[in-house]
This record gives C-alpha cells, sequence and structure tokens, in this order.
C-alpha cells in the first residue's frame, strides 16, 4: 500500500487533476444524498389511504435529529464508495480468459477486501433504512415474555433482516462488479458538458439499481430461507438476545411471503444501489472528461506536462488515455493546437512536436500489430510446439523480436506480484496441471487493475525492460501466454506429438477436482480476443489523430514535417489493417458479444475489436481521399503499395 | 432577393437535359442521341415490375389467429404484441373469463392511459399517426407512399448509388461493375432514408420503420444477394420509426431521428453503442442534416422548433419557427450558412454562422435571425398549353458540393392540374454577398413529377442533379459549368461563366426569433 502511495503522489496528474476530479465527484454525491434520501423515504413510508399525512410524517421525520445521523453515515458510506472506485478503477478491463481466472479475481484478497468493505457499508445502509422506514424495522431488541412470563428482550429479526440484506447485496453488488468489470471506465465516443451526460444516464442507473435490487433480493430470500437461522441464532449469542415463540420466525415461507417485508427490502436495495451507482457514475464522468494539455510549454518548467511528454509517459494509464483524447480533439477540431504540433522549434528548427507525437503513436499502433501476430501464430500453432515445458527453449532467441517476447516466461512477473496466496502453490511445480489455473498471471487473478496500474514503475526497473518497446507488451503478454497455454490445454482434440508432457501429467493425476478444474478452464468464448484488444481505445485515439492530423498537413503544414513520416504511418497502418484482417479470420474474433442491459458495468470493451477495425479503415480512408494520387509518389513496398491502391479505388 | 418572377421561361412538353452555356437545354423524348450522350446510368423501375406486399402483417393477424386459446395464452401473446396496452385490452374484452374486478381495473387503467396519451397527442398530434404516415409526412420524397424510388443515396467517394425501392429492397449500381447487389432484411420496411458512410467503401445506413439498418456490402463481392448477416441492426425502445439519418462527415458517427422520441442518437455503428442527445420540447426529431465540415447538425422537430447542434460538445441552438415546422436544410460547404424552409411558408431562410469554418467553438456566438433569401410564392407563368402555376410549399432543398446550385423541390398541389410539383434550381454566390440568382427549372417527361433528388458528391464538371420521378425513372441532369472557387486548370470544353445580368437582389432582411439556450 504503501509503495502505492508513493507513487501516486510522484505524479502531478494523479495529484492536480485525478485527485480534485474524485473529490469533486463525491462531493457532488454527497450533495445529492439529501434529495435520494427524501424520495426513499417518501416512497418507504407512503400509505395510498392517507397521503397526506404520510408526507407530514416523512417531513419531520427529515428534520429529526436520528435522520442528521444517518445523513452523516450515509454520507461516510459515499464518501467511502468513491474512495474504493478511485482506488480500483482503470481504464483497461481485466478480462478473465477463462471461466477459472475468473473465479481467481474473485477470490483475490484485494477483491476480498472490496467485499469486506461492501457489507460493511450495506449494514450502514441497512441500519439507516431500517431506522428511516421505522416501524417493526426499528430496534434490533424489544422486550417480549417468555414461555414462564418473565420480561426479557427478544430479537427483532425484522431489523436482522435488513441489515442483513444490505451485507447480501453489498457482496453481491462488489462480486457482480468483478463479472461485468464495473470497475472499468469507459470514454465516451461524443463528448458532452458533465451536466448533460449525468442528465442522460440517471434514468439508466435508476432502472438499473431497481432491477439489480430485485435480482439481489430474489437471491437474497432463497439465501435467507436456507440460511438465515445461522446470523439470527449468532447474534441471539452473542447478544444474549432470545427468540420470541410468540412470532413466526422469518425464514419461513409464511414468514418471508409477507409482500410489505419484500417492499422494504427492495426498495432499501434499491436505495442502496442507487447510492453507489450514482457515486461510481459521477466518478466516471468526471475522470473521463477531455483535459486539454498543453503543446508547447510555456514555461521549461512546464515540459513535463505537455502533451508530447505526458503521451510517453507510461505510468498512470489514465494520464496516457487523457492525453490520447486530447491529442485525437485537437486533431479534429482545433487549427490553432494543430498549428503548433506542426510548428518546428526556435533554435534549430526541428519538429520534436510531431516526432515525439508521431513516435509514440506509431509505437502504439506497432504494439498492436506485434501483439496480434503473435496471437495469431500462437492459435495457428495452437497444439504444437509453443507449450508451457518448451518456453525455456524459446527465450534463447527472445531478445529479437517482441513477439517471442510475448511468449517471455511467467516467472518474470511472478516475482512481481505482491505477496499471495496463492503464491506458494506456485512455488512449488508450476506444471501440474492441479496449479497452473491458479497461477497468478498479471491479469486475471492477482492484478486487479489499480495494482497493476500501481506496480507498473516497479516493473519498469525488470531486467526485461530493455527488450520490450512499451509496457503494453509487458502488460499484456502473460494474458496471451495463459491464454494459448489454456486452449492448448484443452482446445486441442488432437494433441500433436510435440504437447505430449501435459496429456500425459493429466493422465497420471486424473483426480476429480483436476477434472473439474479443467472443465472450468475453458475459454470463454472469444474472451481471449477481447483481451488482446482490452486498451485499444488508445490505438482509436492514436489513429484518428495520425490521420487527423495528416488530413490536416495536406492543408496546414508549411515546413513539411509530415511529409517525412507520411511513409511510416501509411505502412504501420497497413501493417495493421493485415494484421487485424488476419485476426478477424479466427473464430469468435468476428462474433458479437452479447448486448447485457440493465448493468451499470460498461461493456464497451467487449466491442473495442470492432469499432478499431472500424477506426483503422476510416484512417486509411481519410489519408488516402486526401491525397489521392499524390500517394503514388510516397515510397513504400509493393505489397503495401498495391494494399493501398485498393483503398484508393474505394474497393476496401 | 431571388423570386420565381425572375425565373426563364418554362420550355413546354420537353424534357430538361443539362446546363451548358449557363442556360438550360431541354429537349423533347425523340432527341435520343443527345440524351444518351448527356445522361449516364439512366435507370428506371416501373412500378409492375416490382413484386408488393399484397397485405401487411399486421392485417392477416386477424384472420389468422386462433380466438379459442386459454385466456392466458392470449394475454401472453397480448403482451408479446402490444406491450402493457394490449394486455390491459384483451383482459378488457375477455370480462366474461376473468374476475369482474380485474376487468373493471384494467378498464379503468386502460380508459386513463388513452386519456393521457389524447393528452399527448392535442399536444404533439404527430404521436397519433401511424408510422406509415409519419415516414409520409416528415419525408423528404414527395408522396413518399406512393413513391417507387423511395430513398437514394450516391456513395460520397465513388460513382455507385443506392435505390430504396417501394418493395423494401434496395439495390446498389455501379457502373464499374456488373453484379448490381439487391439488399432484402426481414426488418428492411418502410425505407425512409439511406446514406453511405463517409470514408468507407462498404458500409450503408438505411433508416427503417422499426430500427436501423448498417449493411456492409463488400465491393469486391461477387454476390448479388449479401446475406442478411451483413447487416447490423441497431435498434434502441422508443426510437422508431426513423426517418432520418445522417453519417457525420468524417464516417466515425451515425445520427438518428424519430418523431417520435425526442432524444437523437448518436451511433458509434462498429461498437453498436449510442449516445442519446435528449432535450425537451419538440415532441420528437424529423430531420437531420450535417454539415460537410463536420461542425454542425441541423435537427428539426415536429414542432414549430428546430435545433442547430455544434458537434464538438453536442449543445444546440433553439430555433423557434413562427408558422410550422423546419421541412428541409442544407448546408453550404463550408458549413457556415445553413439554408432551410419552413412548412406553411414559400421562401427559403438562410442562417449564417459566423466564424472560420471548421472551428465551432462555444465561445463563437451563432446567428441572431434567419434572413429570407428567396421567395417561392406562386407565380403564373405562360406556356403555349396555357397558364402554369409554379411556387408554393417546399418539399426539399439541395445544395450541390460545390455550393453553386440550389435544387429546390417544390410541391406544388396535386388537386390543380396547372400547378405541378417542379424542381427550381438556382445559382448561388458567396462572394462579395451571398445571394441567389434564377437558374430555371427542371423538368421531366410529360405527366412525371420529380419525387427526389440528390447531387451527385464529386461530380468533375460541375454540379449533376439525379432525380428520382413518379414514373419510376432516375435521371441525372449534369450543370455544367466552371467553378468559381476552384482553378480552372484542367477544365476543358467547359463553357466560361458569363457575368450575371440580374439586377442586384435586394436583401430583405426579414427575421425570425432566436434564443439561446443551452
Amino acid at each position: 500500500m504503501n509503495i502505492m502511495f508513493s507513487t501516486e503522489t510522484s505524479c502531478w496528474f494523479i495529484r492536480k487533476v485525478i485527485c480534485w476530479r474524485a473529490t469533486a465527484s463525491i462531493a457532488w454525491s454527497v450533495l445529492l444524498l439529501p434529495p435520494t434520501t427524501a424520495v426513499f423515504v417518501v416512497l418507504s413510508r407512503f400509505s395510498l389511504f392517507h397521503p397526506f399525512q404520510t408526507i407530514s410524517e416523512c417531513l419531520s421525520l427529515l428534520m429529526s435529529a436520528s435522520s442528521i445521523f444517518s445523513f452523516i453515515l450515509l454520507g461516510g458510506v459515499i464518501i467511502m464508495a468513491g474512495f474504493l472506485t478511485l482506488e480500483y478503477y482503470t481504464v483497461i478491463p481485466t478480462i478473465a480468459c477463462s471461466k477459472i481466472a475468473l473465479l481467481g479475481q474473485l477470490l483475490h484478497p484485494r477483491q476480498f477486501i472490496n467485499s469486506l468493505a461492501h457489507c460493511l457499508m450495506g449494514i450502514i445502509v441497512g441500519w439507516c433504512c431500517a431506522v428511516t422506514i421505522g416501524y417493526r424495522y426499528e430496534m434490533l431488541g424489544y422486550p417480549c415474555q417468555n414461555s414462564d412470563g418473565y420480561p426479557q428482550m427478544c430479537v427483532n429479526e425484522y431489523h436482522l433482516i435488513v441489515l442483513l440484506a444490505g451485507a447480501f447485496v453489498g457482496f453481491s453488488h462488489s462480486l457482480l462488479g468483478v463479472i461485468h468489470n464495473i470497475n472499468y471506465v469507459s470514454f465516451q465516443t461524443v463528448q458532452q458538458y458533465k451536466y448533460f451526460r449525468f442528465k442522460g444516464s440517471l434514468p439508466l442507473v435508476v432502472t438499473c439499481s431497481a432491477t439489480q435490487a430485485f435480482y439481489s433480493v430474489r437471491n437474497y430470500i432463497v439465501v435467507y430461507f436456507f440460511l438465515g437461522y445461522i446470523p439470527r441464532t449468532w447474534i441471539c449469542k452473542t447478544l444474549t438476545l432470545h427468540v420470541d415463540s410468540s412470532i413466526h420466525p422469518l425464514d419461513s415461507i409464511a414468514g418471508l411471503l409477507d409482500l410489505s417485508l419484500l417492499f422494504h427490502l427492495w426498495i432499501s436495495a434499491t436505495f442502496l444501489l442507487f447510492m453507489w451507482y450514482i457515486t461510481l457514475l459521477l466518478f466516471r464522468i468526471f475522470v473521463t472528461e477531455a483535459y486539454s494539455f498543453p503543446v508547447q510549454p510555456s514555461f521549461t518548467e512546464d515540459s513535463h506536462q505537455c502533451l508530447p511528454k505526458v503521451l510517453t509517459d507510461k505510468h498512470p494509464m489514465i494520464l496516457k488515455f487523457l492525453a490520447l483524447q486530447d491529442l485525437a480533439l485537437l486533431s479534429q477540431h482545433s487549427p490553432s493546437r494543430r498549428s503548433e504540433v506542426f510548428s518546428l522549434s526556435q533554435p534549430g528548427g526541428h519538429p520534436h512536436n510531431w516526432n515525439a507525437i508521431s513516435k509514440e503513436c506509431l509505437g502504439l499502433l506497432a504494439d498492436l500489430t506485434h501483439r496480434l501476430v503473435a496471437y495469431h501464430e500462437t492459435v495457428a500453432t495452437n497444439g504444437r510446439a509453443k507449450s508451457l515445458s518448451n518456453g525455456s527453449e524459446r527465450k534463447t532467441s527472445s531478445e529479437t523480436s517482441s513477439a517471442e517476447d510475448l511468449m517471455s516466461p511467467r516467472p518474470a512477473f511472478l516475482m512481481k506480484t505482491p505477496v499471495s496466496v496463492f503464491t506458494r502453490s506456485v512455488g512449488g511445480s508450476s506444471q501440474s496441471p492441479l496449479t497452473v489455473p491458479f497461477t497468478p498471471d498479471l491479469d486475471s487473478p492477482f492484478a486487479s487493475p489499480a495494482l497493476r496500474r500501481l506496480t507498473a514503475p516497479v516493473e519498469q526497473g525488470s531486467p526485461w525492460h530493455g527488450t520490450v518497446q512499451s509496457p503494453h507488451i509487458m502488460r499484456r503478454a502473460p494474458k496471451l501466454w495463459s491464454t494459448s497455454t489454456d486452449s492448448q490445454f484443452n482446445g486441442s482434440p488432437l494433441p500433436s506429438p510435440a504437447s505430449v508432457p501435459s496429456p500425459k501429467q493429466e493422465a497420471t493425476k486424473p483426480s476429480f477436482l483436476s477434472q473439474f478444474l479443467q472443465n472450468r478452464k475453458e475459454q470463454l468464448p472469444e474472451a481471449s480476443s477481447q483481451a488482446l484488444f482490452a486498451d485499444s481505445q488508445a490505438h482509436i485515439w492514436a489513429l484518428e489523430g495520425l490521420s487527423y492530423l495528416v488530413q490536416a498537413s495536406f492543408t496546414e503544414d508549411h515546413f513539411g514535417v509530415v511529409q517525412t513520416t507520411l511513409p511510416s504511418i501509411l505502412s504501420s497502418m497497413l501493417l495493421l489493417q493485415e494484421a487485424v484482417d488476419r485476426h478477424f479470420k479466427l473464430p469468435h474474433a468476428s462474433s458479437k458479444p452479447v448486448r447485457s442491459t440493465g448493468s451499470i458495468g460498461d461493456s464497451a470493451y467487449k466491442t473495442l475489436r470492432f469499432a478499431l477495425r472500424a477506426t483503422l479503415k476510416t484512417a486509411i480512408y481519410r489519408i488516402t481521399t486526401t491525397f489521392g494520387d499524390h500517394l503514388n509518389a510516397v515510397e513504400m513496398s509493393a505489397e503495401h503499395r498495391k494494399r493501398l491502391q485498393q483503398f484508393l479505388e474505394n474497393k476496401e | 432577393m431571388c423570386s420565381l418572377a425572375l425565373f426563364p421561361p418554362l420550355p413546354s412538353g420537353q424534357t430538361t437535359l443539362c446546363e451548358s452555356n449557363n442556360e438550360l437545354l431541354s429537349g423533347s423524348s425523340t432527341t435520343e442521341e443527345l440524351k444518351q450522350d448527356l445522361i449516364p446510368l439512366s435507370l428506371s423501375f416501373p412500378r409492375e415490375s416490382l413484386k408488393l406486399h399484397s397485405r401487411t402483417e399486421s392485417s392477416s393477424k386477424a384472420a389468422f389467429l386462433d380466438h379459442s386459446e386459454t385466456l392466458w395464452m392470449r394475454s401472453a401473446a397480448a403482451w408479446r404484441d402490444g406491450g402493457l396496452t394490449g394486455l390491459l385490452n384483451e383482459v378488457t374484452t375477455s370480462h366474461t373469463e376473468v374476475p369482474k374486478w380485474l376487468s373493471m381495473t384494467s378498464g379503468c387503467i386502460l380508459a386513463l392511459l388513452r386519456w393521457i396519451s389524447s393528452f399527448h397527442g392535442s399536444v404533439f398530434p404527430h404521436v397519433t399517426l401511424s408510422s406509415e404516415d409519419m415516414i409520409a409526412e416528415f419525408s423528404q420524397v414527395l408522396n413518399w407512399p406512393d413513391c417507387v424510388v423511395r430513398a437514394f443515396a450516391w456513395h460520397p467517394h465513388t460513382d455507385k448509388f443506392a435505390v430504396a425501392l417501394l418493395d423494401d429492397s434496395i439495390k446498389i449500381y455501379n457502373p464499374k461493375s456488373a453484379i448490381m447487389p439487391t439488399l432484402k432484411h426481414r426488418l428492411q420496411k418502410n425505407v425512409a432514408a439511406v446514406q453511405w458512410k463517409p470514408l468507407c467503401a462498404s458500409a450503408l445506413a438505411i433508416a427503417c420503420q422499426n430500427c436501423l439498418l448498417v449493411w456492409h456490402v463488400d465491393p469486391c463481392s461477387l454476390s448479388t444477394r449479401p446475406s442478411s448477416g451483413c447487416a447490423q441492426v441497431l435498434s434502441h425502445p422508443g426510437h422508431a420509426p426513423v426517418t432520418s439519418i445522417a453519417w457525420s462527415p468524417s464516417g466515425s458517427l451515425l445520427l438518428s431521428a424519430s418523431p417520435m422520441d425526442t432524444a437523437m442518437m448518436v451511433w458509434d455503428v462498429a461498437a453498436e453503442s449510442c449516445v442519446l442527445l435528449q432535450r425537451v420540447g419538440g415532441g420528437g426529431v424529423t430531420f437531420l442534416s450535417w454539415s460537410p465540415d463536420g461542425s454542425h447538425v441541423l435537427a428539426s422537430t415536429p414542432s414549430a422548433l428546430f435545433r442547430v447542434w455544434e458537434t464538438r460538445m453536442w449543445t444546440c441552438e433553439r430555433w423557434p419557427c413562427i408558422n410550422g415546422r423546419c421541412q428541409s436544410g442544407c448546408w453550404s460547404p463550408d458549413g457556415s450558412r445553413l439554408l432551410f424552409t419552413v412548412q406553411g411558408e414559400t421562401v427559403i431562410y438562410a442562417l449564417t454562422f459566423t466564424g472560420t469554418p471548421g472551428v465551432p467553438s462555444s465561445s463563437i456566438k451563432g446567428p441572431q435571425a434567419a434572413a429570407v433569401v428567396a421567395d417561392l410564392s406562386e407565380t403564373t407563368f405562360k406556356t403555349p398549353d396555357g397558364d402554369i402555376i409554379i411556387g408554393g410549399e417546399i418539399q426539399s432543398v439541395a445544395w450541390d458540393p460545390r455550393g453553386e446550385r440550389l435544387a429546390v423541390l417544390l410541391k406544388g398541389d396535386p388537386q390543380a392540374a396547372n400547378q405541378p410539383a417542379i424542381i427550381a434550381v438556382f445559382k448561388t454566390r458567396a462572394n462579395p454577398i451571398f445571394e441567389l440568382l434564377p437558374c430555371g427549372f427542371v423538368q421531366g417527361e410529360p405527366g412525371t413529377e420529380p419525387r427526389l433528388m440528390h447531387f451527385h458528391p464529386n461530380f468533375r464538371h460541375g454540379a449533376l442533379l439525379t432525380v428520382c420521378w413518379s414514373s419510376g425513372r432516375i435521371t441525372h441532369v449534369p450543370f455544367y459549368f466552371l467553378s468559381t472557387s476552384l482553378p480552372h486548370a484542367g477544365l476543358s470544353g467547359s463553357p466560361p461563366l458569363p457575368h450575371p445580368q440580374e439586377r442586384p437582389a435586394d436583401f430583405s432582411t426579414q427575421s425570425l426569433f432566436t434564443e439561446l439556450i443551452s
């Protein structure tokens, strides 16, 4: 944790921008609390037959001291939720390539802390709801008489069920958050002011929280029906309360089929989820707001804050993303800032800005190309040599191409993953089929995104740093690798001789557990493809930025700085186009994901590869339609020229 | 201000062929050789050749639905087909089978819903229309239900075009290839508009009755019937019928509008995700037009109100009209000027957006008032066949991509024989002051009316107007001229543009109000 904080504070951007944005979003969610609570109070206490009485009761309740206390508690919960969001958010989603990886994510200690915090918050909100609804929910204990007529304190199960409902909803919220990637923050395709974005998403938040609350309460009722006696007995024991034998216990069909109880549970769960969703939504809106970086520093000490410098920064991913977004926006909308990009440095006359920007963008595109090529190779040779066991042989040639880097052995990462419960099993025989699923790769079980974000600078010092061009490959690497081994383990029905070792091991230990795990380890369809393009928003902006700048250079670039890079831009785009085309020929790559509606989790990452493919084509067309036949004068290989000709003739 | 009285006389019974030497040439249909020479790609879709649906699906439902099903089955079917209203209706009508209190309650709820919707309908009369009537009402095509060619779109970069026909099929013509793909899809019904995606060879967006379709027609494919797997279906609850679509000129976004939905959708087509741009007021969005430089979007509503959105932060200016809704509009090539027409008025208004073209910014103030630039009120022309009245309400306007010719489709009067629908063409000049000068009328074969028109996006020798006629014929009328804005090199054989002889146009600054909200 302290490493985390030291690296975070070292970055001016986190300190100056992200923290302020997070604070503002939390402040707004706290400000929205009173109206939300008022609506909740009115809805929860409303009675059809005494409307005016209800309203006056609600007003007096909202003014009372206990509600002030509830407000403070709820405010605390929101601040807590906001802090957790800030801590856990990610701009690159974590995609579990197999079910076992997903399980690993769910069981990760960090996730455990998150779930625990959500349970706690749920209980607090549940208490506030119980107190606010009042009536039979208000207190945990009430005086009653036992069978002999002695007065004693009995447990109020109605109070208990609301508290536990809060905990359950909190827990399921945090679990579903992992499954639906709720911490993933996607960027909008169109820019809007924050107020309009908020207004536009509000109906979605309301419906999502209502439906999610419905399902959570349904599950909770089932769980309580079977297991409700455990917490009740426990509470009774620890607080020396008694069970009132004259009242039906609630974990019976008659007890749970109480419509008013169900309604109150549902509305409390809705209120709880609504608060969290609003906090999350506001955080997303604030943090993804476009930030305008200066292209040229006005003072030399600010030079680390200007766009060409910031683009090359790797460490807070959000910074790189916002910088790329700014690049895409300026290239589209702002001639004055474009002219700064095309300008020459004052002493010397070098196009430093353009060089830095184009180099970074081309680097990103080259990364993705390499990644795709390597993935394609592993899939194409699926079932042949490239298995876990011969990873060491491959290492010999690994310094040359980054495609080889993708296959770099896992231990390099293992050393860097923080202490975890599974390291012990990994330290042993990492080849056994039982432990393979639990091997932490940076993606799935052990790299909760925030962690990855924060461990990135540590990785830079690793011996691998020299061979890779950017952290993308490093970060991506284990995913591909695990993906490939996964498919290798059970994807090939006819194992070729080279992959004998692993089936042999399976044959020696055919335990039930391993069989079960093998089944669970089956690839989630298209997940590997999604994982491959998980950070493609960056590539999309890079493509947009480059193509718009090249388009603008046709009329605006007075010094011809873009001309010098045009061949490499075109060739890297065409290379990527080729790689993307090949990737989409793979099974599952072009199958559309199922639309998930009614979930607050952003599923934009599922379609990023389609967006990238479309953007890439549009980018090439943008250049070809702008330059037309002038492109024949650009030097390029015959193959590329042929491909470009297709674009010039509008035949792609 | 230009008016129809300044137009050259109408040659009777002759088809307009082209503009050359600054005048419109016309010929009778016998001059075949001239026609062959000047008009490429002329197509004809006789009404008889189309296999039309004899009966719509909804009308056949009553004939075949088995009414002896149980109440539960019927209720489920009603819920599926008609939603809540359908369910309530079913429960109310089958009062013999359900408890009395249930049928009473559902009857009351139904009555309440109907009362609310009638109230809504009295505020926005268009919501009571059926889908087809609504498309017909708000389409840019004249007399859309009866039209053989219902929509037409040129590809922005090549010489191919797509034609949507009355039988809900779409055909794609490419002069360079013999293959003519025909697109058919289960959901492709009542096509209101088609548009090709800019900076892309294959994607074609189609506004249908219930959804939006984006076809990916591979230009190299040899298939004449692309499978419906090539089409992406984009739909959103409540967003139907779609009457207008607009691709951003950069090809990245697609806008769609429905008169039933107050929100305008911004689609990221590849990701199939959409962002709703909702503003209260107007009761829907009927017509969209994206300025060629991508900086603004015109969005008209069914009420006397239209909006001009800027596309950087997606804020809008509200423009209330006085008489009626904005029927049609078009942008100058640099995006600095918007011409629009209002239903119930016979004039063309212009709005000028100051500032450097392509630099939308919140600091740049839009115009304060719209100015009238042309008066198209009814004017009588004497022809050998008798008097012909031309003028009246305007169906649609189109501006050629160089900004030199403006075509206006006049509705005419279907009842009066001597007031036909006709296309009036203006010459436009932006410098030194913006003005419209008369060019002439475009008329087709005797007895046919123009239904919709489009300019070719990149015609080398001037402008090429494609007109779809009521007979199902598609013709192309070239306007040969030298562009004043482009360098003249490379163009040979085109006559030089003589100095216009007309008297200087007097500008009337009759203005509309505007409010700048959000």
